[in-house]
């Protein structure tokens, strides 16, 4: 499993060398739920919905804040996480895990260009 | 004689000195602490506290299919059932009568209680607003001079009345400014708000259809003059329809370079748009329109001392200046070259060649009660005594400022004097210990907290607005109280970290009722 | 000064305390030639209590004010009887001078009137959830039009030529620079609601159809109908309620279909005031509850397990989301909507039922005593307390002649649709269970000798 890293927190897991219309996994990083504090909310894009790089794919209530969440890829969506509607609280305590947002196609490869693997990302963040 | 019973005269009140727990007790409440049900706890829907007749006439005939099949499932209970439950809910609310109320920017002074009384004279509370004119010319002279007043205070040439609140006065005003860029045969879809700004203004531009550039604050927090210069100069500023500052702003600091700022976004052929939420720290001793301001929103419930009534209603008069006056929303007041006021509505437009109007902000003329409350305030102040409130809101911050500054980190203190609010951080505390605990800390103490994390240009940051109406002891004694809370955040009282310990209900969990919203009652 | 506290000996040592030789010091940082050393010319100086309370009584005294008169006027402002209770309350310093309950350990009282005010607003239209109160009305219908946008990521919302025009006003004016369309159809002066328009209007991109129920003429529009035919097309029903009292007689919104409810709550507990404070209404479907404007107060527990109320869902509004906010709103009417609910509480269900039957038969005295003046007739077959009746001239005209008699005669529809002559003979009428058989007695008098 590859896993990458946006700038803006976001995560992109997929099996081995990307390859077009591969389906990968999105979320937040521990970082980014640790500083939303207590999610309440998940607002996930449509099944079926087209993705861009970088634009607003869904939003994050914690109860202080609201947050973007933006596509690391472009792409389609397959599926949503379900069981965020009755418990947000995942992305709170398994961001990478049960706690992931949504599924999609990766259009193009070469959107995975200059996001960040583990070890840049961990880099990153201490420098924020 | 005989020696005196002391067993049997009184009982020992106190013993030797050991805490005893407080005792349960089988209602609930304790003493004065009384808790209260909801309504619909109290009694079953079926009842009514109101004397009605019988229903005298069948429905007509045309109704007979939308007739409700049950009355809606609410209780009715006796008028001695009703004030008691008001009155022992009332209880469990802090207000500005009860001791010092010193949110930033909030501006919660006394609310006088004659502006109560005129308020509700039949000939302003009892009267329609599509009554014809002439049976109430003297709520239209009332509204005129709430007007002449506003325009008089602020050195502007308009004002629209009809705003609900601040924020819908926001709206209005940039309403006034799109209308006018269009009215020049423009396309000005930028609208530059300060970092520091009320979280409104941002909202209000988006609102408006604008698009929103930040400008940041310099290190003395305020709005960064360069930056804004460059964002307008050589021509680059042909897409901005305008600025939105607050002044004095949300730090407490007058904006000095607001000339400045003016004539560099009316070089750029923009408008300025000030938020004049802060109005109360300059009111009769500087006229808005003499820095160049286009737009101003005033809140009657702030400056003017209209209740606020645990969360409205407001009122958000808007002043325009000459480029902006004609376009002003309909219904509005003016007076004729006889200095009768005639209250203009659509069918008058044919007669105001001059007149632009937008379109209309709400149904009907506006906050007439507020209108009414805030008229009595000013004539009850005058000119003279309205320049006192801005003094004296003025000094009671400083006050504030200088007298907590060596025990709490104020970030702009060095900078110079505050206007009508003192801000400070949670830099200088204890380890672990928030802004938040000082705020649940106040509270112990008896006063109800400033504004917390506002403004955002900071960290931590707690606004003090103490108002002219607080008296140099209550000063002292809420000085006193922070002194206290800022020397036991710094001695780590875990005791803070669990306040407030002395309310109706201790902390509650908002994250639950985020999750889980329950709005309404269930049962 | 009496609202100041400061002497001016304080002053002095307040100055001395922050190192200010003067007052003026303190305002350093304004430019010296803004900061004016005298008071503004043209204001009078302050004034005694006494003064200012003769000032404002002298104005007041020369209005006609409603209880005072035959009064016959609604058209989204109504007169009801409030009981005295209501506003003994209502000025108890800690609901009068108390501020948004952002501080919830010491706003139970607050919170709580607002959680009930909710349950009784949901109730009484019908719907799952109801939030917090709006400015007004008007407001609130703008919102609701845009909170339909939000939800079905349309533009076209199709209007009913009986909403109330200041209503149609205050949306168009800000349609004009949302971007958002609004279709509305033209008002009439017809016996039956314009629900077969608007249902022949609505296609697959109208986000919402508005409808006010009772309409602008007092009709009572089919909102089955047209909720059957916006849900057809994935199109939700906005319904606009400008008299709760009628929602004692007529079936709740909510019960008929209605997507979003709202309107203006004045009719109960809030007084005439010229047009404001006024209190806007707004409820919807749960399901919508993340698209909702306005502040929203829920229940939950406190530290130590106790029920306990507090405003949620603030990530929706713009002192979190700035630009991004479902609305610029960041007051409600708090006072207002306590009167309402003082009222309500008072009332009961059973209460609201009988006064709306009161106004009806208020409303069908009225409209009898009216309908044998030769030359006026009544529109409506159906209405609950407000009805109109068409006058052989322009009802302007009549209206200000009868106002000169000191009888306060309805609302002329030229007064609110200046544009549209077809219009002009209207006339609305509302009776309330404050109307005597004097009061129509006189406006039939008034009205045949102004005729």
């Amino acid at each position: 499993m590859t896993v990458l890293y946006t700038a803006d927190h976001e995560w992109i897991a997929f099996d081995g060398e990307a390859t077009a219309g591969q389906i990968a996994t999105v979320g937040i990083t521990a970082y980014a739920q640790h500083a939303l504090g207590d999610i309440t909310y998940v607002d996930l894009p449509a099944v079926g919905g087209a993705l861009t790089k970088a634009e607003t794919a869904g939003a994050i209530d914690s109860v202080k804040a609201a947050s973007d969440i933006y596509a690391p890829v472009s792409g389609e969506v397959s599926e949503v996480n379900e069981a965020l509607a009755d418990a947000p609280e995942l992305v709170n305590s398994d961001p990478q895990g049960t706690g992931w947002l949504w599924r999609q196609t990766i259009a193009d490869p070469a959107d995975l260009a200059g996001l960040m693997d583990e070890t840049a990302y961990q880099a990153h963040i201490e420098g924020l | 004689m005989n020696a005196p019973n002391t067993a049997g005269w009184r009982p020992e009140m106190t013993s030797n000195g050991a805490a005893t727990p407080l005792p349960a007790t089988a209602s609930g409440d304790r003493g004065l602490a009384l808790e209260e049900p909801l309504i619909f706890e109290l009694a079953a829907p079926g009842g009514t506290g109101v004397d009605l007749p019988e229903a005298s006439a069948a429905p007509v005939a045309g109704l007979s299919r939308h007739l409700r099949k049950t009355p809606p499932a609410l209780p009715g209970l006796s008028e001695p059932e009703v004030v008691r439950h008001y009155t022992r809910l009332s209880r469990q609310n802090y207000a500005i009568d009860l001791g010092p109320f010193p949110l930033g920017s909030c501006t919660m002074k006394h609310n006088p209680r004659l502006n109560e009384r005129v308020a509700r004279l039949p000939g302003f509370a009892d009267i329609h607003p599509m009554q014809p004119r002439a049976t109430v010319p003297g709520a239209i002279e009332a509204i005129a001079q709430l007007a002449d007043w506003l325009m008089v205070l602020t050195g502007m040439a308009g004002v629209a009345l009809s705003p609900k609140a601040g924020a819908h006065g926001e709206l209005c005003g940039l309403l006034a400014i799109r209308a006018a860029v269009e009215a020049r045969g423009e396309d000005r879809p930028v609208v530059l708000v300060p970092t520091s700004a009320h979280g409104t203004n941002p909202a209000t531009a988006a609102f408006a259809g604008f698009r929103v550039e930040a400008i940041p604050a310099t290190d003395d927090g305020r709005v960064d003059l360069a930056a804004l210069t460059a964002r307008l100069a050589d021509g680059a500023g042909g897409d901005v329809a305008g600025v939105m500052i607050t002044n004095p702003n949300t730090c407490g600091l007058f904006e000095r370079d607001m000339p400045a700022i003016s004539a560099a976004v009316h070089a750029a052929g923009g408008y300025v748009y000030c938020d004049g939420a802060n109005f109360n720290a300059i009111v009769g001793r500087v006229r808005p329109g003499d820095l160049g301001v286009d737009a101003m929103h005033i809140n009657l419930h702030k400056t003017f001392s209209t209740p606020h009534g645990g969360g409205g209603p407001g009122s958000g008069p808007v002043v325009l200046s000459d480029r902006l006056a004609a376009y002003a929303p309909l219904p509005f007041v003016r007076r004729d070259d006889d200095g009768v006021a005639h209250l203009v509505e659509e069918e008058d437009l044919s007669s105001l060649p001059g007149a632009a109007p937008f379109g209309r902000m709400a149904a009907f003329h506006g906050q007439m009660g507020m209108f009414v409350r805030a008229l009595a305030y000013m004539l009850s102040h005058g000119g003279d005594g309205l320049a006192q409130v801005a003094n004296d809101a003025v000094l009671n911050a400083n006050y504030v400022l200088r007298s907590l500054q060596d025990v709490l980190h104020a970030p702009f203190a060095d900078a110079g004097p505050c206007m009508h609010e003192a801000l400070f951080t949670d830099d200088e505390l204890g380890e672990g210990v928030t802004t938040l605990d000082i705020a649940k800390g106040l509270i112990d103490e008896g006063f109800h907290p400033m504004t917390v994390y506002f403004p955002l240009v900071v960290h931590g940051a707690m606004l003090i607005e103490p108002t002219e109406t607080e008296s140099r002891a209550g000063l002292d004694r809420f000085i006193s109280s922070m002194r206290s809370l800022a020397a036991r955040a710094k001695a780590g009282d875990p005791s803070l970290k669990t306040a407030p310990h002395y309310t109706p209900r201790r902390r509650v969990d908002e994250t639950l009722a985020a999750r889980k919203p329950r709005l309404v009652w269930q049962g | 000064m009496r609202y100041l506290p400061l002497s001016p000996a304080d002053r002095a040592g307040m100055l001395a305390r922050v190192g200010a030789g003067h007052i003026d010091e303190l305002f350093a940082d304004v430019p010296a030639d803004a900061l004016l050393a005298e008071p503004i010319p043209g204001l009078p100086a302050h004034a005694s209590e006494m003064a200012v309370e003769r000032h404002m009584t002298r104005l007041a005294a020369q209005n006609l004010s409603a209880g005072t008169a035959p009064f016959f006027l609604g058209a989204g402002a109504y007169r009801h009887h409030i009981p005295a209770s209501v506003d003994h309350l209502i000025q108890r310093g800690e609901f009068l001078t108390a501020y948004t309950p952002y501080q919830p350990e010491i706003a139970q009282g607050t919170l709580q009137v607002l959680f009930e005010f909710q349950t009784q607003v949901a109730r009484l239209f019908g719907t799952d959830i109801a939030n917090a109160s709006m400015y007004d009305g008007s407001t609130a219908c703008w919102e609701a039009i845009a909170m339909a946008a939000r939800i079905t990521r349309r533009g076209r919302t199709v209007i009913s030529g009986g909403l109330h025009p200041h209503y149609v006003a205050t949306a168009q004016g800000m349609a004009r620079f949302t971007g958002d369309v609004l279709d509305v159809l033209p008002t009439r002066l017809v016996e039956t609601p314009d629900c077969a328009d608007l249902i022949a209007i609505i296609d697959n991109k109208t986000s919402a159809v508005v409808v006010q129920y009772p309409d602008v003429l007092g009709r009572v529009p089919d909102l089955a109908a047209l909720a059957d035919a916006a849900h057809a097309v994935g199109a939700l029903l906005i319904v606009v309620v400008t008299e709760p009292v009628a929602l004692g007689l007529i079936e709740a919104p909510g019960h008929l279909g209605a997507d979003i409810v709202v309107g203006e709550g004045q009719a109960l507990g809030v007084g005439l005031n010229f047009g404001g404070p006024y209190l806007g209404l707004f409820g919807c479907r749960e399901k919508f509850v993340r698209q909702m404007p306005g502040r929203l107060c829920g229940e939950t527990v406190d530290a130590d397990g106790r029920r306990a109320f507090v405003l949620t869902l603030s990530t929706r509004e713009q002192h979190i989301r700035r630009e991004k906010a479902t609305s610029n709103i960041c007051t409600n009417a708090g006072l207002c909507a306590l009167s309402f609910s003082i009222h309500m509480s008072l009332l009961g269900g059973e209460g609201l039922a009988r006064l709306a039957a009161e106004n009806h038969a208020r409303a069908q005295a009225t409209a009898a005593a009216l309908a044998v003046i030769p030359g006026v007739s009544v529109l409506n077959q159906a209405y609950v307390n407000e009805f109109t009746v068409i006058l052989p001239g322009d009802a302007r005209a009549a209206v200000r002649a009868m106002g000169a008699r000191g009888v306060l005669g309805g609302v002329p529809l030229g007064r609110l649709y200046p544009d549209n002559s077809g219009l002009a003979n209207g006339l609305l009428i509302a009776a309330s269970e404050c109307t005597t058989d004097d009061d129509i007695a006189a406006l039939v008098d008034a009205l045949q000798e102004v005729l």
